[in-house]
């Protein structure tokens, strides 16, 4: 097994911080790493379950082909953009990207 | 006009609103005041409608009069959890992210609510985006169970759980994604019902883990809860997982007691972690049950064993996804800095607008969905979900229902988990199984033990809320509850 | 084919908008985003306000299916949407519903090819459906801008990615079969290749059993031959210096016509694919795809075979007709009105692309009708013009949007053909010419020179042949 005891290190806390976008202090990292161990220790009970040769259930019922018709409605773009932070004219406005 | 008339059973309020023994403006002026009474010490609402209810309820008064014909639920004060979109209306989750964020369209539960006539008095507090099983990680504070106010409600949708135990509201929608809503109708001894995935629209909802929650009525007795459910139920062009068949009716199965009821208690429900005041009042209720010639027999679901990790890695890595789209931008928490660029702004934003839980669980779920551990915990859990409900499949050929615990244990005080998530984790142990099957589950109050309530929950097969709801009926009338005993559930 | 650019591997990733689709792939707000104010065309779901709920446009999975089938593709009867998971402003859930191949998940559509001209197999590996992203805009450059500008309007509207093998050999080759990719496309209904940005692509290109380096941005079909023209010289280039190409990710600039480096390293991106349980999955039948088939509107291909049959052009001409499907319906509305379809075909696919290409504009913008191509046709097919006047007419009439018929009653540019007319013209360029004539005596060589003489002065108007005989008949006399 590659990940004994504590799956995670400091490390991939901070690079799965990036992933999700979520700004973590030096402090935060330890804590986080604490917490995240404490639970993927508990996760790895799923081990002891043999699901060789079983599908994973995606979708709990068996709905397929639920389609629309290719009808336009009219946009209902005024309600929406009031809760927009930043706007430029009826632009979004987003931060710089360099 | 006395505050007794919230007392009345709320089935019996809607046909006393028709027929004009009671008007809706008094009902709603009551409950209003109530709320202004009391939910300071609650805090089951995050947004009170007050105005406007009022302005419903005069007009509804007004219809009947004239002898129109009004909705199925005309003049009932309303509560919606406030991760369901109501129009106009603020829809926070709970969360610092969307303190600022108003509903730009109705949830379809809202319309269908609206349809029939029902008054949409406010939305309720909860875990943030419903992450929680006590309601004690909302940014608005945390509710208190109407009980013992020193004591949790259970969660996520705690607030609108409290608003019915405490007659803040006449019914309510909570979400139930892991046990959100049995888990606070059990400790607040309220009925609480999480319908069949694809039984009620989710447009509208605000998703933690899609692919296990389901929208679902609250209220103080199983015939008012069915009439809530009755009229949410159904299909929705969308909603693309809604089951596309005629809607379920319910109001009316109360007329003919059941007969056959064949039970089955699964070992698996009992294990270690349950309280035994808990064991002794569940047990009490299925012998009371088998003395009016219900048979009963215990049974086995082996794999439910891994339901509660399996479930919190799905619910984690969909959670990871669905809340990625909280970035600044379009809505929600901005730090609004100028000359940071948008990775920063990003993970500040992020930062700032979700507390610690919701924090860690995006980082659960982003590094179970990574790549090299995608198969080892998000496929592994998918599988172990197609065995629990196999596990399911099995005993519902041979039972009607199941009954086993809502909840494991009994309220617990207010921050005794709070650092401790994986015992908190633990309290949904017997809820989480219904999510990952699919199945209907209802908690039906059952008991009390030193004051504070104890919840039965009931499951039954795939879209079979009427034998949730004949068989609940059942156990509410065998079971009677001293309301007097709790801090704010009498009027 | 020489052997050193056979040694190029080219592989093309294109991302094509269902443009004829009246909503979006999963809410029904209108696909028709471009020109309206910004984000006017949006609604809950292609914003991805909290709670709203994707649902698939029926039209989107017939019109994919009819793509997959017309290029050759295996469709797949059982597939889900998968999430694909990254951060980027343009994205309004930050993530984007895509398809994948693994995890229990399979693309629209795998296995399918287009054929090349010369009989190559162009492999297809996969096909998609997904959702295309917002649109950025900046003050200035990327770099340079403090701010950006995102317009969700075009957010939501379905995409199909076609993935290539690098089986492609040359810059040549990606034009010719992004031509006929288009084409076919074109002919399904099911894309209008004007629309700004409605098709883009990304190329990688290996030189010599190189490093592949991959191209991103290019955004019309018409800068891939360029930008892999501009790759593939400077790989050389740097081959040639004895430097290795480094394997990367290059952005075409189409401004500059330049490509630049984005990142040395491809930095693995963890895009955390899993299944869009919000989505059912999605069934095809056979007796689906038979009706789809059924349907399915002409091919190319079909319609080559069927223009050598009923406009007896040749194989050659066909081919070119059909290659663009505007070109080939106005081909074949000039040839319902002609009486000699075989000569509208020559003047549209031989004589037109060199005009075009010389004035840097394409048939659409012309404002000449396909009557005008038949009448001009008719008159060279009886004769009333001969080639060379035809050709003053042809361009004239490309120029001025006149008709042919009023350009030559101008001009006056019918044949001459009475013998007396002709005879008269002959005698004055030999008295004219004494010494031309005594040359043409001795070496029959000398006569293209009376002739041209006799041309010039008719302004082509004669036949050369009735031309040649008068002479020779003179010359033998003399
Ligand atoms: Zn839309």
């Amino acid at each position: 097994m590659k990940t004994p005891k504590h799956p995670i290190s400091e490390k991939e806390v901070s690079h799965l911080a990036e992933l999700a976008r979520l700004e973590l202090s030096g402090k935060d990292v330890t804590e986080m790493r604490l917490h995240l161990n404490k639970i993927l220790d508990y996760f790895k009970m799923i081990d002891e379950v043999d699901t060789e040769g079983i599908s994973p259930t995606y979708h709990v019922f068996d709905l397929v082909n639920v389609l629309r018709d290719d009808t336009p409605h009219s946009p209902e773009s005024k309600d929406l953009l009031e809760n927009v932070p930043k706007k430029k004219g009826r632009y979004i406005k987003a931060p710089r990207m360099i | 006009m006395t505050a007794r008339i919230l007392d009345i059973p709320v089935w019996e309020v809607v046909k006393k609103i028709a027929n004009q023994e009671i008007s809706s403006e008094d009902y709603i002026s009551e409950t209003l005041e109530r709320i202004q009474k009391i939910d300071p010490k609650i805090n089951a609402y995050i947004t009170v409608i007050k105005e406007a209810s009022l302005d419903k309820a005069l007009e509804l008064d007004k219809q009947i009069r004239q002898g129109k014909t009004v909705g199925r639920l005309a003049g009932l004060p309303i509560a919606i959890k406030d991760s369901i979109c109501v129009k106009n209306i603020k829809n926070t989750c709970g969360s610092r992210m969307l303190e600022n964020f108003v509903a730009p369209y109705n949830a379809t539960v809202a319309d269908k609510i609206i349809r029939e006539d029902g008054i949409i008095i406010g939305k309720t507090n909860l875990d943030e985006f419903a992450m929680g099983t006590s309601t004690e990680h909302s940014y608005f504070g945390a509710t208190r169970n109407p009980w013992d106010s020193s004591k949790v409600p259970g969660g996520s949708s705690g607030g609108s759980a409290a608003s019915i135990a405490s007659f803040e509201a006449a019914l309510a929608l909570g979400s139930d994604t892991g046990g959100s809503i049995r888990s606070p109708a059990s400790f607040c001894s309220v009925v609480g019902l999480k319908p069949t995935y694809g039984a009620v629209s989710r447009y509208g909802l605000v998703s933690y883990s899609n692919s296990l929650e389901q929208i679902g009525p609250i209220a103080r007795d199983v015939r008012s809860t069915a009439i809530l459910m009755d009229c949410i139920n159904g299909h929705d062009i969308r909603d693309s997982t809604s089951k596309n068949t005629v809607p379920q009716r319910f109001a009316d199965i109360f007329k003919n007691t059941v007969k056959n009821l064949k039970i089955g208690v699964p070992n698996e429900f009992f294990g270690e972690g349950v309280q035994k005041e808990v064991h002794k009042s569940i047990w009490n209720v299925i012998h009371k049950i088998e003395k009016l010639g219900f048979h009963y027999e215990k049974t086995t679901l082996p794999l439910v064993k891994y339901a509660l990790p399996a479930y919190y890695i799905i619910a984690m890595s969909e959670a990871s996804s669905n809340l990625a789209r909280y970035d600044g931008l379009r809505y929600g928490f901005n730090v609004l800095k100028n000359n940071l660029n948008w990775n920063t702004t990003f993970s500040k934003n992020r930062r700032n607008g979700f507390g610690d839980e919701v924090r860690q669980r995006i980082m659960l779920g982003t590094y179970t969905l990574s790549a090299g551990y995608f198969d080892q915990y998000y496929l592994k859990a998918q599988k172990i979900r197609t065995l629990i409900k196999q596990d399911f499949d099995r005993a519902f050929k041979k039972f009607d229902i199941l009954v086993v615990p809502s909840m494991p244990i009994l309220p617990f005080a207010l921050g005794e988990k709070l650092n401790d998530p994986l015992s908190l984790y633990m309290c949904d142990i017997n809820t989480v199984p219904a999510n990952l099957a699919g199945i209907p589950s209802i908690s039906i109050p059952c008991g009390l033990s030193s004051g504070l309530p104890i919840g039965v929950q009931i499951m039954a097969p795939p879209f079979r809320e009427d034998l949730l709801f004949k068989a609940g009926y059942l156990f509410e009338e065998n079971v009677t509850i001293d309301k007097s005993v709790g801090e704010f559930t009498n009027v | 084919m020489s052997s050193e650019s056979k040694k190029i591997k080219i592989g093309l990733e294109v991302h094509c908008q269902l443009t004829s689709l009246k909503t979006k792939l999963f809410c029904n707000s209108p696909s028709d985003y471009r020109e309206k104010p910004p984000n006017t065309n949006i609604c809950p779901v292609c914003i991805g306000t909290p709670g709203s709920l994707p649902v698939l446009n029926r039209n989107a999975l017939n019109y994919a299916t009819m793509v997959a089938s017309s290029l050759n593709f295996e469709i797949m009867s059982h597939m889900i949407f998968f999430r694909k998971n990254y951060f980027y402003p343009d994205m309004s859930k930050n993530f984007q519903i895509t398809q994948y191949d693994r995890a229990g998940g399979v693309p629209f559509a795998i296995n399918g090819y287009i054929l090349l001209n010369d009989g190559r197999k162009i492999r297809l590996g996969r096909m998609q459906l997904e959702e295309d992203p917002a649109k950025i805009s900046y003050d200035g450059t990327i770099e340079s801008s403090s701010e950006t500008y995102v317009d969700y309007n075009r957010a939501g509207i379905a995409l199909i990615e076609i993935v290539t093998e690098p089986d492609l050999e040359s810059p040549s080759d990606a034009r010719e079969f992004l031509n006929k990719l288009s084409s076919i496309l074109e002919h399904l209904n099911v894309l209008d290749l004007g629309l700004e940005g409605s098709v883009r692509c990304d190329a990688n290109i290996s030189h010599r059993g190189g490093k592949r380096v991959e191209i991103k941005n290019i955004s019309s079909f018409k800068e891939v031959e360029r930008a892999l023209n501009f790759e593939m010289t400077r790989q050389k280039s740097l081959a040639s210096k004895g430097i290795s190409v480094s394997q990367e990710t290059r952005h075409w600039d189409d401004v500059r016509r330049i490509t630049i480096s984005l990142r040395l390293k491809e930095e693995e991106q963890d895009y955390r694919y899993f299944p869009e349980t919000d989505l059912v999955p999605v069934t095809l039948s056979e007796t689906f795809i038979e009706k789809i088939n059924h349907d399915m509107p002409e091919l190319p291909k079909e319609r080559e075979i069927r223009f050598q049959q009923e406009y007896n052009h040749s194989s050659e001409i066909a081919r070119v007709l059909v290659k663009d499907k505007y070109l080939a319906d106005y081909s074949e509305k000039a040839a319902k009105e002609s009486i000699a379809p075989r000569e509208v075909g020559i003047l549209l696919a031989v004589n037109l692309p060199p005009f075009l290409n010389e004035i840097g504009k394409d048939l659409k913008s012309l404002d000449v009708a396909p009557e005008h191509f038949a009448e001009l046709a008719d008159m060279i097919s009886k004769g009333e013009v001969s080639r060379r006047s035809a050709k003053t007419i042809f361009l004239e009439m490309l120029k001025t949007g006149q008709k042919p018929r009023n350009i030559f009653d101008k001009k006056g540019l019918d044949v001459i053909s009475d013998s007396k007319s002709i005879e008269d013209i002959v005698t004055k360029i030999f008295k004219d010419n004494p010494e031309a004539v005594k040359d043409a005596a001795k070496d029959t060589k000398a006569i293209n020179f009376l002739l041209g003489k006799i041309m010039q002065e008719t302004q082509g108007r004669v036949d050369p042949s009735i031309a040649t005989k008068l002479v020779k008949q003179k010359l033998s006399v003399q």
